[in-house]
């Protein structure tokens, strides 16, 4: 098989997208991540094709042209970030960004933007509170106060165009690492970057190759986690759809540096476009030959294969995804022996996060120092993070590690929203980091600087990069058995401790959440939370009772209240809430009593009106009927 | 020899498996669910856990003890966790003890009970119970009182390489089930019941037919027989307290007798009449070039595992009938007459070590005119159960005798219950007969021994003859596919399920300890050694019998009443879907389209094959056939052509290999 890469070849290919590049003087690229295709980009692109093709405009929809001629280059990418205003359509060198485009804009656009170099003013993002107009990425702060390193390239090329990556600097570092580097370099230079595993657990990834790579066994493997299952947490989904080529590029020098030939994705299934584009991101890269048996002409092979995984949590924990890879049921093994040791079929194993390794190429290309410069001492580079929940602007970010939390919520996020749909910082109550494995930081931490110690030392762990904002009107203790929940569903049922401590946690939420606790359950509550977390076998375990211990810690006297005085401060328990009218507020219009659906309010016209409790059903109807704020006590 | 530090005691190491096994030489036994020494390490149950300074809280099981390590055992934390975790467990689980079959045999019920738990802190379980699984007649399981440890899942997995049970669902929702929640008789389960030896509660135990025999002995019209298997007698004392190992069938017979039975016979009596015909049918295959191996067919799972698995080797197996089997066929057909009764009175119950005895008992070929020849089997547990419902106490019992003439054996049919036994003695009835002299040595130390895979070579009247004696399905399954593929031969294969044979079956008193099945083994071997005869051809009621009433060994009236045949319980065996068929066809192509090999691009190779068909006009030379799955799913897609099996197909190699067969035909033609 004469189908191997070299460096002629691919200085050609990385030359040619250049040089075709500056020929499109325009570039109109319309957001292709999962929540932009969700809210209709898909039909935002094919409207903006159809009419572009009425104009006289030459636009080209890929980069197939030989001619010499400028170009308006319409493309898909993968998620530009700011999913919150998507479908996102990014105009360049324009610094233009549509928000919220629909296809009846198209035309708009068409006429005012690409035909008439002007801006269609109201397509553009306004600031939720000083409804300040911004034109693009460049001044947006929502872009403009990130520092998008992996996240880079991710909104600006063609993540289905090898080439285009290839026009990136793409695949040069992993043929500097297997041509070049010596596989103890490559370990070098990582542990050197200061890069530290960004599913987790935070292990310094360069140690971690080191261990595989000292293991003397002929066949070892190089593993891509990308079971990404916490709530709200879309970093590695967004990466493997907007940037699948880093990934594989990032397994490439891995699998160079612990002497690995063959390489598995482990996906989860209800990700298919990431699926789709990581398989299609393989094949390119098989067809032009830098993935095959002879990795630019070393006589050494290298291939990967997607794992489609159904969907269970558990899998991302390493010794249940090598399972779940085996075919087994994903089941967490006792550790020692390490993956590194006894892995997939018990041979020497490395895994790695998805954005861990994308972020791997980078590193080569600007060298370790430079990585190890970004971020902190401790936690070099930058994190990305999926903000969503009470926040302004949900999204996929990018922040230096050391970035405040308030940085976070405030500047990129645009404040904390609250319940009536304003933006008001001083909403903030709370934010869940590291999902279901993590825990709560409040107020007083706003301006601490994140990086795996701190925030270890505050209860929470970076976790996979899931960032959850939380208002004034969220009760902690359900946002403590939303977790539970979660963890109890998803815990594997292997080890006792993990799998009917959790549910007995659920079951003590409950009750406190049903007004059925006491002092003794919270007590109890606590007590079963550290003997999960240091009796259970797996990460899933030891971490699941974090958003119960973390909201104990900071938010004890809430659940103080829910059991002492049976009332729910946010009125989100609907068992602790019971509905009056105050007398003084009611102007006796009749309007709840029409609305209430069980007949328990009345009173005549025009005088303050009354609830019969033992027929409330504390539906909240009557309060939000009220024009008057005079019934109180249900949401 | 290196050394670690046990609650401030320095404990010396060499190999232990892990330091649960290093902290039992402190004389401390640290209590657990889930560890079983021939059984993998699991890690699940946490109650072994252990504080290591410098690496916190762990599971000793899974803990490889190391030089220096300073372990504590009994901390406040440690005490705390284990509390815990076996509250947990009550709370989720049904306990209710006094009215559970495993009533102070539970570890459950011992270890909260260690602890000292008095009440428990969580709320109860409201969940909807589970309908208990009744579909099988070995083992019942009760979903209800399953703590998940997987105890069984493993067992049936590493010691039978079965799979019929394991974990499905997620988080409070895990269950162990048979695949997609069927019962437990219609998946690939075979009875043997080693499950519910590990099973630490009663989620998993024995079917139980006490109720049956209770009413039969009630019935003064009856004459209730019984006949108990050889390791019954080594086994049974413990339930009363003796060391295991005890030697007990005249006292066996003695409670027999008080239960009201009005007679006591020995299964090792047919144990000696196996032999004789399967010695005899070995000794026949080697003078008339028969197939070997030949299998023993004594073991009821095995002989499941077969008709499942392997219906290709149903020649192979000795058609043999297991003494069982043949003691209800005799007693049937011969002892109304010499006991000048009603047929219709005789009730047979059968004591055995074993649950898949109780499925054997109901198999259509042992039956006559529709009835049970072994009318019930009750095993070793539910007939010490008996004895303790009239209150007698078995350890005190005067040992009595035996009635004739089913109750006299030799020791060739005492030592059955053991792994290699079977082997032994038929060694003692083949090496006499072929050498034609008498036999100067009566133990065949070389079948001995614990090994779950052992292999003999033997000169016989100067031919060699080699012998593999096996117990678990798991390891028979390794060698017969050694013996496929022409790796190895033998000429006789001893196969038993079961831990070290008979004596490590389910339906024997439950035991944790790795010696007690020793201590049983050695029974067996020093009963033998007691008795006045050692070999099955010197039992003169077994000649009498053959006198009186079978005639010739391996005669017609021997294979009517000791013989038996097997049946093919593939569960996809039937033929498929026909795509292209004529009578004319030469050449058959299957194409497996079962789900995996669907998924691994069958669906294409059809497509192909059929194209390819029909573009050289074949349809009157080729049939194309699609399979409902091979069972060979981890290769899949398979095709087979004409009697070629092809895995990891794909359209190219199929064609290639098709087009190979065709030239073949052409050049024959």
């Amino acid at each position: 098989m004469n189908n191997t890469m070299n460096i002629d070849t691919l200085t050609q290919i990385a030359d040619k997208y250049k040089s075709q590049m500056t020929k499109i003087t325009r570039r109109v690229t319309i957001c292709g991540g999962t929540g932009c295709i969700a809210n209709g980009s898909q039909n935002v692109y094919d409207e903006l094709v159809k009419q572009l093709a009425l104009t006289n405009i030459d636009a080209v929809v890929d980069l197939k042209f030989e001619d010499n001629k400028d170009h308006t280059y319409v493309m898909h990418s993968g998620c530009q970030g700011f999913c919150q205003m998507g479908p996102l359509v990014t105009i360049e060198p324009d610094n233009i960004q549509y928000v919220k485009v629909k296809p009846a804009d198209v035309s708009e656009i068409v006429l005012k933007t690409l035909a008439g170099n002007s801006i269609v003013e109201r397509l553009l993002y306004h600031d939720p509170v000083t409804g300040q107009k911004f034109n693009g990425t460049k001044d947006i702060p929502f872009y403009a106060r990130q520092n998008r390193t992996v996240l880079k390239n991710i909104g600006h090329i063609d993540p289905a165009d090898i080439k285009a990556y290839i026009g990136q600097k793409g695949y040069f570092s992993a043929y500097n690492a297997w041509t070049n580097m010596t596989d103890e370099d490559i370990c070098n230079d990582m542990i050197t970057s200061g890069l530290r595993g960004r599913g987790g657990g935070g292990f310094p990834t360069g140690r971690k190759w080191n261990l595989t790579r000292i293991e003397k066994n002929e066949k070892k493997y190089i593993i891509c986690n990308a079971d990404e299952g916490d709530p709200g947490a879309f970093m590695d989904r967004s990466i493997l759809e907007g940037n699948p080529h880093s990934v594989v590029e990032g397994m490439m020098i891995a699998a160079r540096a612990i002497g690995a030939n063959e390489g598995y994705i482990y996906v989860r299934t209800e990700y298919p476009l990431a699926c789709k584009r990581i398989k299609q991101a393989i094949n390119d890269a098989k067809n032009i030959g830098i993935l095959g048996d002879d990795v630019f002409g070393t006589s050494n092979g290298f291939k990967i294969t997607v794992m489609e995984g159904a969907g269970a949590f558990v899998c991302g924990e390493e010794t249940a995804l090598i399972a779940s890879i085996e075919g087994k049921r994903g089941m967490p093994r006792p550790k020692p022996p390490f993956p590194a040791q006894a892995g997939l079929f018990g041979k020497p194993t490395c895994i790695n996060n998805v954005e861990t390794l994308s972020a791997v190429p980078l590193i080569f290309q600007n060298g370790p120092t430079w990585f190890k410069a970004i971020g902190t001492e401790k936690s070099a580079g930058t994190k990305t993070f999926a903000v969503t929940g009470n926040v302004a602007n949900t999204g996929l970010i990018e922040v230096p590690f050391g970035t405040t939390l308030r940085e976070i919520v405030e500047n990129i996020g645009g404040g904390v929203l609250t319940e009536d749909g304003k933006v008001d910082m001083d909403a903030f109550k709370a934010a869940q980091i590291g999902g279901p494995s993590g825990g709560c930081l409040t107020k007083e931490h706003l301006d601490m600087p994140l990086d795996y110690e701190t925030l270890t030392a505050m209860g929470a762990m970076v976790g996979s990069g899931g960032l959850v904002v939380m208002n004034d009107q969220t009760c902690i203790v359900q946002i403590a058995r939303f977790f539970m929940r979660f963890t109890q569903n998803e815990s594997c049922g292997k080890c006792t401790i993990c799998r009917e401590g959790t549910k007995q946690m659920l079951a003590l939420l409950d009750d406190i959440i049903e007004g059925n606790a006491t002092l003794q359950t919270i007590d109890l509550l606590e007590e079963l939370a550290h003997s999960v977390k240091i009796g259970s076998l797996c990460g899933l375990g030891k971490t699941a009772p974090n958003p119960v211990l973390a909201t104990l810690k900071y938010f004890r006297t809430e659940y103080d209240e829910h059991v002492i005085n049976k009332r729910c401060p946010t009125k989100r328990c609907k068992a602790l809430t019971s509905a009056e009218i105050l007398a003084d507020k009611c102007k006796g219009c009749r309007v709840c009593i029409k609305v209430c659906p069980e007949g328990a309010i009345t009173g005549e016209l025009k005088k303050p009106h009354t609830i019969n409790k033992a027929l409330c059903i504390k539906c909240g109807a009557c309060a939000q009927a009220c024009k008057f704020n005079a019934i109180t006590g249900v949401a | 020899m290196k050394s670690l530090t046990i609650d401030n005691r320095i404990v010396s190491f060499e190999n232990e498996r892990n330091l649960l096994e290093v902290i039992k030489k402190t004389n401390i036994e640290l209590l657990t669910f889930c560890y079983h020494s021939e059984l993998s390490i699991y890690g699940a149950c946490r109650l072994c856990i252990v504080e290591i300074d410098g690496r916190g809280i762990q599971t000793a099981c899974t803990t490889k003890p190391e030089e220096g390590m300073v372990v504590h055992t009994n901390t406040k934390t440690l005490r705390n966790i284990r509390r815990t975790t076996v509250e947990l467990l009550l709370s989720s689980y049904n306990h209710n003890c006094t009215t559970c079959q495993k009533n102070t045999k539970c570890r459950l019920q011992s270890i909260a009970k260690n602890l000292g738990i008095t009440n428990v802190r969580f709320k109860k379980s409201s969940a909807i119970p589970k309908p208990i699984d009744l579909s099988s007649y070995a083992i019942q399981r009760n979903p209800n009182k399953c703590i998940l440890c997987g105890d069984c899942v493993r067992a049936c997995n590493e010691i039978q390489g079965i799979g019929a049970i394991d974990f499905a669902y997620r988080g409070a929702n895990s269950q162990v089930i048979p695949a997609f929640g069927n019962n437990i008789a219609s998946v690939d389960c075979v009875d043997c019941g080693q499950c519910s030896r590990v099973c630490p509660t009663g989620a998993i135990i024995p079917r139980s037919e006490i109720g049956g025999v209770w009413k039969e002995l009630d019935n003064p019209n009856k004459v209730v027989v019984a006949h108990f298997a050889p390791s019954v007698r080594v086994a049974i004392g413990e339930e009363f307290g003796m060391p295991s190992g005890s030697i007990v069938p005249g006292q066996i017979v003695s409670a027999l007798r008080m239960l009201g039975f009005d007679k006591v016979f020995d299964t090792s009596f047919t144990a000696d009449l196996t032999i004789v015909e399967e010695a005899n049918e070995f000794i026949k295959r080697k003078e008339e070039g028969g197939v070997f191996p030949m299998f023993t067919s004594c073991c009821p799972a095995w002989v499941k595992f077969t008709e499942q698995h392997y219906p290709e080797l149903h020649q192979n197996l000795s058609s043999c009938r297991s003494p069982q089997a043949m003691f209800g066929s005799i007693s049937k057909k011969y002892l109304p007459e010499m006991l000048k009764i009603d047929p219709k009175n005789l009730v047979v119950v059968s004591i055995m070590p074993c649950t898949a005895k109780k499925m054997e008992a109901r198999r259509e070929e042992f039956k006559t005119d529709g009835m049970q020849d072994n009318d019930y089997v009750l095993t070793t547990q539910e007939f010490a159960t008996m004895i303790k419902q009239c209150g007698i106490q078995f350890n005190t019992l005067q040992p009595d005798s035996f009635d004739p003439p089913f109750g006299h054996k030799t020791g060739a049919g005492v030592i059955f219950g053991n792994s290699g036994g079977v082997t032994e003695a038929a060694l003692r009835y083949i090496v006499e007969k072929v050498e034609n002299k008498p036999l100067e040595r009566i133990e065949f130390a070389e079948v001995r021994g614990e090994a779950g895979i052992r292999a003999a070579s033997l000169t016989i009247a100067g031919e060699p003859v080699k012998i593999a004696v096996i117990h678990g399905l798991r390891n028979a399954r390794q060698v017969i596919e050694r013996i496929k593929s022409g790796e190895i031969h033998y000429d006789f294969i001893e196969v038993m399920s079961c831990p070290g044979g008979c004596i490590g079956g389910a339906g024997q008193p439950v035991y944790f300890k790795p010696e007690t099945r020793k201590n049983r083994a050695a029974g067996l071997y020093n009963a033998d050694k007691m008795l006045q005869q050692h070999k099955s051809q010197d039992n003169q009621y077994i000649k009498d019998l053959y006198k009186d009433h079978i005639g010739e060994i391996g005669g017609e009236e021997a294979h009517k009443v000791l013989h038996t045949h097997f049946h093919n319980r593939k569960r996809i065996f039937h033929e498929g879907v026909s795509i292209i068929d004529t009578n004319t066809a030469k050449l058959t192509v299957s194409i497996c389209v079962g789900t995996n090999c669907f998924v691994n691009g069958a669906q294409d190779i059809m497509k192909q094959m059929l194209n390819y068909v029909t573009e050289h006009s074949l349809e009157n030379i080729v049939d194309v056939k699609a399979n409902f799955c091979m069972e060979n799913c981890d290769h899949g897609p398979s095709v087979s052509i004409g009697t070629e099996v092809i895995t990891k197909a794909n359209a190219k190699k199929v064609i290639s290999e098709l087009e190979a067969q065709l030239e073949q035909i052409t050049e024959m033609a």
